[in-house]
């Protein structure tokens, strides 16, 4: 029986023991009065019958393959059963392949080891399944019993969801726990390889020929700075296209535009932050530059096909929603009385925006462009199409570049395991990007809570 | 302030009047810097639209070249037993390069052969066998077949390459050029709809080469993203907005949230990589862990959008259920949760959506691998069709450039769609009451 | 898990006879966090009557009225002291239902607040959750009865199925009534049932109240002084968080006893 009839099979059971538990409370009402509703005693005996079936059923398929594993390391031929526990996996693996026969070639070698796993296996499956019905039966008929009219059962079930409720606001916390352990381990495995000195002020970054050991300068080069100086540069390029012509255009949704212009505008605007950044990237590396390519050659400038400008200018149309929809926002929440001011002093309306509203919404707009800035640092598609992997610590926007996040993505792309100090590098930079955009976040939010609390 | 100080013949009133006219002109240029920023970044829009829809709209039709094929008996069945098996093993190569030289007698010569051979996809050979087991009587007989063009001729019928220039720049020769014309002339070439391009997995050639596989990746993973980060995200909503005290470890929680949501999504990669395939030995490239990292991703998104309309229940609704004696969950499930499950729903397809577009995450779990098999299982290898993007973007030939944009028009279509769904859904749930 | 439930909550006790403490409240005293807001206040709420809370706008009504029936426990800050009896059963003791509480004691709410559900639905959700329809026929039988004792029956017959929000506002506050009445509630509270609502509307509640009144104990929060004259038989006046004065509403309107409750009726404190 696999997994999947087994789950079916359950959850027939379950929903007969909640017919069962229903009808039961069903003939009690007749002469008494119930604590509850038929429909939550149906449920009760549903959870008896299928809750702990289920849990033995997680914990049996956790522990199934240890122990079937065991088994069958006791039926490998004698060289094999001392092997490193990496290479006995490749043989279990072909066991199981050989059992399953789906292996390519024959091994007669491992014959007996294969019949040992299919037995193994079908045993446990049996067992499993008749173990587990047998819990689900048990439980209903528990259950059943359990049903008297007194029984709060609403109450017992309520607990119950609420429990799994509470478990649920946990994930949240077990993905940042993720994050920040599978982070810690590599980057400290990193920094026993490589020194933190040499990784956060060495000026270059050469992590290709740190592969083989017999390499010319096989201790490879891990300074990030040119990494970072590359993540700067793109950031600053698209924050350069993005703050003036976010800000702008949002002091013109908010202040100038008609209702319905900016009923039309806004949404427009917002399609910018929902098309794919794959496709930004697509556009940067086959329109963009190219494009800009050629007009380099015009006047007579060297303009690389990969180059900071074509990824920051295209990043910078993709962040200017970002700048504007936030921005729209505190410039909207300016009180009125504080326009009414300066209009009363005889200012036109750009005098009374330039001197009045923004100074006013300044923290605001100074926490859109922190989180704009975040954004734009963590932004993976565009730079790796179209800003090139050379990791050149130059200030020429014309030439290609690379970002932290374009690093993280090509050191690890084909790879699985993480021994050599260039796989590890790309956590420790995933590790210095968390902490800067979770950085520049707190900051914003600070900034921004500080301007709310001004205003009331 | 010296221009106050009114120089002799200019009179205060004068002045002033001057200045004003000087404010209106700058009041002007600041309307026009702001109606200018936006053009600009409509603008830019309207111009990545436009690139796209041009490079992507030419792959809905493929050049076909339609040639008089003779199932010659020798090539296909020598033996003539007209067992399916020995048809379908046929040399199907030689049956087109046959019928080819037959139209065009005068290339001669290997490097000919081998330039006119081009003229043909290698999916035409598939198709000529699909023709004979489909209809064994054709064997014999000589019968015109509309076989698919290579990418190269392709582009040339569509006029997306080079037909002059110098030779040694362009992907075709002028004598290449020179046949196809001629077969043109002679009614041969037409464009067919390119349905290989919506039912076909990833291939090595361009004019093969489809989204199907991508999309039914896409599907799998999302299908798990939403299995996952539905559920929990609302039941994690619901708690931390109806049932939590309010104490340290919810603030945890809820800061916790917030900072989830801002994490760069290749972090979620490294998070998939380290945790789902390293520690848990989950599959690569599989829509499964894919789904399982985007959903992820999309928690925080579907908990805040989820608070955010649990909230927005006015709480009269909830005294009312608990003053006829509903308990609190009977009060959230009968009344709060579906008032609020508009905004949820809506908040879970934006975060679909953005789970949809995400390309990086599914990099480093190793999904960018050449696939070209139409996944059946979550546990299969698969692309997703932003990878898809990124990896023929990232294709040398040209016939790729255009696919790309063709597969981001895909993308595009089923991201409108989804938005498009999440409109319609607000309005009808909001019609009920 | 609890089984232990206890049967005296759960069992309706028989009906109390007239003039004797339906509800008797002892030394009752809350805070919202720090602040208090009720201080020591005891008094005997008798069944079959209508008693109307008084006094100047944040006194305490409300917080005492919602005492009554646990509402209160929604309130993560809000604790309370004393006792509270119902049918000489402390409503705060340990093992009570409190869900099952707020079924015996219902309550109608100063805003009209009906869900956003059909008339039929409205009415019929109470009788449902706490299962005292065992059919079809018996729920709509509940349904009609409670509309009917609301008063609203033949407004609404002939559209049951319309949303319960459609109705105006003073159609709504009796939908709200007939809510209540449907799980069969020993005491019905108030709080300013009248307020959202124009004078027709109101004396239409009001003479609903004074029918009401043969079947169940009511109290009732309003800030008008008339109202409190026409439709209640005892009278409670709160000032600062504490119960001032307490008698017969002739007696508190007449003759009181306290400078302050003759002060406040008058006009001249509030
Ligand atoms: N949820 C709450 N949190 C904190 N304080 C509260 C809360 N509800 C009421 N209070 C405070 O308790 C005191 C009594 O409030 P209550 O609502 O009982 O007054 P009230 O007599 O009903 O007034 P009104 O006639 O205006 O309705 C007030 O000072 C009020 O500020
Ligand atoms: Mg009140």
């Amino acid at each position: 029986m696999n997994l999947l009839t087994l789950t079916t099979a359950l959850l027939v059971l379950a929903a007969l023991a909640y017919r069962v538990g229903q009808r039961r409370a069903l003939r009690l009402r007749t002469d008494q009065r119930l604590a509850a509703l038929p429909s939550h005693y149906g449920a009760y005996v549903a959870l008896w019958c299928g809750l702990p079936a289920a849990a033995l059923l997680v914990l049996w398929l956790i522990g199934e393959s240890q122990i079937v594993r065991l088994l069958v390391v006791g039926a490998l031929p004698a060289e094999s059963q001392g092997l490193a526990p990496a290479q006995l996996d490749l043989v279990l693996d072909e066991v199981a392949r050989i059992a399953a026969g789906t292996n390519l070639f024959e091994d007669d070698s491992l014959a007996a080891a294969a019949a040992r796993y299919s037995a193994l296996r079908g045993i446990s499956d049996l067992a499993k399944a008749v173990v587990v019905m047998a819990a689900a039966v048990a439980g209903l008929v528990a259950g059943q019993h359990l049903v008297v009219a007194r029984l709060r059962a609403r109450d017992a079930v309520e607990r119950l969801v609420r429990g799994a409720l509470m478990a649920a606001s946990t994930m949240a916390i077990l993905g940042t726990i993720g994050i920040v352990a599978s982070m810690l381990l590599e980057t400290i495995r990193f920094f026993q390889q490589v020194s933190p000195l040499a990784f956060f002020t060495g000026l270059e970054w050469s992590p290709q020929t740190a592969i083989r050991a017999d390499q010319v300068g096989s201790s490879g080069a891990f300074g990030a700075i040119p990494v970072f100086a590359g993540t700067a540069m793109i950031t600053l390029i698209a924050m350069i296209v993005a703050v003036p012509i976010g800000l702008m255009a949002a002091i013109h949704t908010a202040e100038y535009a008609s209702p319905r212009a900016r009923a039309i505008i806004k949404p427009l605007l917002e399609v910018l932050a929902g098309i794919p950044t794959v496709v930004y990237g697509f556009f940067a590396a086959l329109t963009v530059g190219p494009t800009l390519r050629r007009l380099g050659d015009t006047i007579g400038l060297d303009v690389a096909s990969e180059s900071a400008l074509a990824a920051g200018l295209v990043m910078g149309v993709m962040i200017i929603p970002f700048v504007s929809s936030l921005s729209d926002d505190v410039i909207n929440a300016v009180p009125q009385a504080l326009r009414d001011g300066a209009y009363a002093l005889g200012s036109t309306q750009s005098e009374v925006i330039v001197r009045v509203v923004l100074p006013a919404a300044l923290h605001g707009i100074v926490g859109a462009v922190l989180l704009a800035v975040s954004r734009a640092i963590g932004e993976t598609m565009i730079v790796v199409m179209a800003a090139g992997l050379a990791a050149n610590l130059s200030a020429n926007p014309l030439q290609a570049t690379t970002t932290v996040t374009v690093q993280i993505a090509t050191l690890l792309v084909g790879d699985q395991v993480f021994d050599s100090a260039k796989t590890l590098a790309a956590f420790a930079l995933g590790m210095v990007l968390f902490m800067a955009t979770l950085g520049l976040n707190i900051i914003a939010l600070r900034v921004v809570t500080r301007y709310r609390q001004a205003y009331e | 302030m010296s221009k106050w100080a009114a120089p002799t013949g200019v009179s205060l009133a004068d002045c002033a009047q001057a200045r004003l006219r000087g404010r209106y002109r700058a009041e002007r240029r600041f309307r026009y810097c702001g109606i200018a920023a936006i053009c600009l970044a409509l603008g830019m829009l309207g111009v990545l639209f436009a690139t796209i829809l041009a490079q992507g709209l030419p792959v809905l039709t493929q050049t076909q070249i339609g040639l008089d094929v003779a199932f010659a008996p020798g090539i296909l069945d020598p033996d003539g037993t007209g067992e399916a098996e020995t048809l379908a093993r046929a040399d199907y190569r030689k049956l087109a390069r046959n019928a080819l030289r037959t139209v065009i007698p005068e290339a001669s010569g290997r490097r000919d052969k081998r330039a006119l051979a081009k003229m043909l996809s290698i999916g035409a050979e598939e198709e000529l066998r699909d023709a004979v087991l489909a209809d064994p009587t054709l064997v014999g007989q000589t019968k015109r077949i509309w076989l698919t063009a290579g990418a190269d001729f392709d582009a040339l019928n569509k006029g997306t390459i080079a037909r002059t220039g110098a030779e040694s720049d362009r992907r075709l020769s002028d004598k290449q050029i020179a046949w196809f014309d001629a077969l043109d002339a002679n009614g041969q070439v037409r464009r067919a709809f390119n349905s290989r391009f919506f039912t076909a997995g990833d291939s090595r050639e361009p004019e093969l080469a489809g989204v199907l596989g991508a999309v039914v990746g896409t599907l799998y993973a999302l299908a798990i993203t939403l299995l996952l980060a539905f559920p929990l995200g609302v039941m994690a909503a619901v708690y931390l907005e109806e049932f939590a005290p309010k104490n340290r470890w919810t603030g945890i929680v809820e800061v916790n949230i917030n900072n989830l949501a801002a994490v760069p999504s290749i972090v979620f990669g490294l998070l998939g990589l380290a945790v789902f395939l390293n520690f848990f030995g989950l599959p690569r490239s599989a829509p499964l862990v894919g789904g399982m990292v985007l959903a992820l991703m999309t928690l925080p998104t579907i908990i805040i959008a989820a608070r955010a309309s649990l909230k927005a229940v006015p709480p009269s609704i909830r005294e009312a259920a608990l003053g006829i004696g509903a308990s609190p969950m009977q009060t959230v499930t009968h009344h709060v949760l579906p008032l609020a499950m508009p905004g949820i729903l809506t908040g879970t397809i934006i975060g679909m959506a953005r789970a949809l577009g995400e390309t990086a995450p599914l990099l480093m779990i190793g999904m960018v691998a050449f696939i070209a098999d139409i996944p059946s299982r979550v546990t299969d290898p698969a692309s997703v069709l932003p990878v898809q993007v990124f990896l023929w973007a990232d294709a040398p030939e040209r016939a790729f450039a255009e696919r790309t944009a063709a597969a981001i028009l895909v993308l595009l279509t089923v991201l409108v769609a989804m938005n498009l769904s999440a409109v319609i859904l607000r309005k009808k749930f909001e019609r009920r009451w | 898990m609890a089984l232990t439930a206890r049967r005296q909550v759960l069992e309706t006790e028989p009906l109390a006879t007239a003039k004797t403490a339906k509800v008797a409240a002892h030394g009752v005293t809350v805070f919202y966090a720090d602040k208090q807001a009720l201080e020591d206040v005891s008094m005997d709420i008798r069944g079959h009557e209508v008693t109307a809370l008084i006094g100047p706008s944040g006194c305490g009504k409300s917080t005492f009225l919602r005492c009554m029936n646990r509402m209160n426990d929604t309130i993560a800050i809000c604790r309370v002291e004393g006792e509270i009896l119902v049918d000489g059963v402390d409503i705060y003791g340990p093992g009570v239902d409190v869900v099952h509480l707020r079924a015996r004691i219902g309550m109608v709410f100063q805003k009209p607040n009906p869900f956003p559900k059909s008339i039929f639905e409205n009415v019929a959700y109470g009788p449902r959750i706490h299962g005292l329809a065992e059919n079809k026929v018996a729920l709509d039988d509940i349904v009609e009865t409670s509309l009917r004792r609301a008063g609203l029956w033949d407004e609404v017959k002939d559209r049951l199925n319309e949303a319960g929000t459609g109705l105006s506002g003073g159609q709504q506050q009796r939908l709200c009534i007939a809510r209540a009445i449907a799980v069969s509630p020993e005491v019905i509270l108030m709080d300013e049932p009248c307020s959202a609502l124009d004078p027709i509307a109101t004396a239409r509640i009001e003479e609903l109240i004074d029918e009401l009144r043969e079947k169940y104990t009511i109290v009732i929060v309003t800030h008008s002084m008339q109202q409190a004259a026409r439709v209640s038989q005892r009278t409670a006046f709160f000032h600062l968080g504490v119960l001032v004065e307490q008698g017969d509403t002739e007696q508190i309107f007449t003759n009181p006893v306290e400078k302050r409750t003759q002060d406040y009726i008058t006009g001249r404190i509030g």
